[in-house]
């Protein structure tokens, strides 16, 4: 049997190649659809992941041979989270007067998602554990993940919720800025970070380099808040 | 060389975070503990943040929601977890994440605004 032209020691396999294009292409899309509508709700990130899940439902192509290509770009998500150190130090100054406002706002935030979430969900007739991987939704997904796992939530569930969670701020924070006449970048970007973890963020952070600090700081200190309260939480919800 | 330079820094950040994480057992994940460690490492440098660095970090930042997406994928794949409880989810997940957005949004600009009253 003669194998033409591919080599795979040389070229990305077609099948990976596909799937980082595609990743791209709808994002960039998306970008120029919500440039055209000028509407929020016309998220790129949305747009890429409803028009990439119905490629994939369409083709019957698994996740996980989508996710062999795209894969190259969720590791990037590791040295980008990193990169948040930049505009924080940029920053440090005003977090430094804001200092005793922003913890007191972030444990607010914090105890507010992780409350409510678990109570509504069981409110509504969620089970326990379902309503257990509600409570760590807002953090960022492995922490989110490693939460739920430690208070006997269901992890996978819990990465779902997370990602949606994220997707919903990414489309709603101007709204609810609007409505509440928060102008302030510092509470933009601290209430995108601590309800909507890096999805949340990346809304803000090219709005103002403000609200790129304190999407950072949120992103991180909620998430160490939270990893460290959520066992104590639990330990209080679990007969209700 | 400078935008190599620059990755490798970041690269080299997380990787310390990791390290951290599986030595020490922390409860956050080694990119945010390299966030940390970045922070602490560009504050106590007497030296001016390298302009390279902050370009890079920039670049990267501003397509952050891009490198979401296959993750977010992964929801799709997922959807048949919530179709057991998909109503209480979704009605508390909506709700409970715009309270969060409300509250943590709101008590920010009424603090600061009163401390700047006070400071006035």
């Amino acid at each position: 049997m003669t194998n033409f032209g591919y080599h795979p020691a040389v070229f990305l396999p077609l099948a990976p190649l596909l799937a980082l294009t595609l990743t791209l292409m709808a994002y960039l899309a998306g970008v120029e659809l919500q440039r055209r509508l000028k509407t929020p709700v016309a998220n790129p990130v949305l747009f890429a992941v409803v028009v990439i899940g119905i490629a994939l439902r369409l083709t019957h192509t698994s996740f996980a041979a989508y996710f062999a290509g795209a894969q190259f770009l969720h590791f990037l998500l590791g040295p980008a989270t990193v990169a948040l150190a930049i505009p924080l130090v940029q920053s440090i100054e005003v977090i430094r007067r804001s200092l005793v406002p922003l913890l007191a706002a972030l444990i607010a935030g914090s105890l507010t998602s992780a409350l409510t979430g678990y109570g509504l969900a069981r409110a509504l007739g969620a089970s326990q554990p379902i309503a257990l991987s509600m409570l760590p939704k807002s953090l960022t997904t492995p922490i989110a993940i490693g939460v739920a796992e430690s208070i006997g939530g269901v992890p996978s569930l819990c990465a779902v919720l997370a990602i949606a969670a994220g997707i919903l701020v990414a489309v709603s924070i101007d709204a609810v800025a609007r409505s509440l006449r928060v102008t302030d970048w510092q509470a933009i970007g601290l209430a995108a970070g601590t309800a909507g973890s890096g999805i949340g963020a990346s809304r803000v952070i090219p709005q103002h380099p403000l609200a790129a600090a304190f999407a950072g700081v949120a992103l991180g200190a909620n998430g160490l808040l939270t990893a460290l309260l959520a066992p104590l939480l639990a330990k209080l919800l679990k007969h209700w | 060389m400078a935008l190599l330079q620059s990755v490798a820094t970041l690269l080299l950040f997380q990787l310390f975070g990791e390290l951290l994480h599986t030595l020490l057992h922390l409860p956050l994940p080694g990119p945010v503990l390299g966030m940390g460690l970045l922070t602490v490492w560009l504050l106590r440098s007497k030296q001016e943040l390298n302009p390279a660095l902050a370009r890079t970090a920039e670049g990267l930042l501003s397509i952050l929601g891009l490198l979401f997406v296959p993750a977010g994928v992964g929801i799709v794949a997922n959807l048949a977890l919530i179709r057991t409880a998909w109503l209480p989810l979704t009605v508390s997940l909506v709700i409970s994440t715009l309270l969060t957005l409300v509250v943590t949004a709101a008590v920010l600009q009424g603090l600061l605004k009163r401390q700047q009253r006070v400071r006035a």
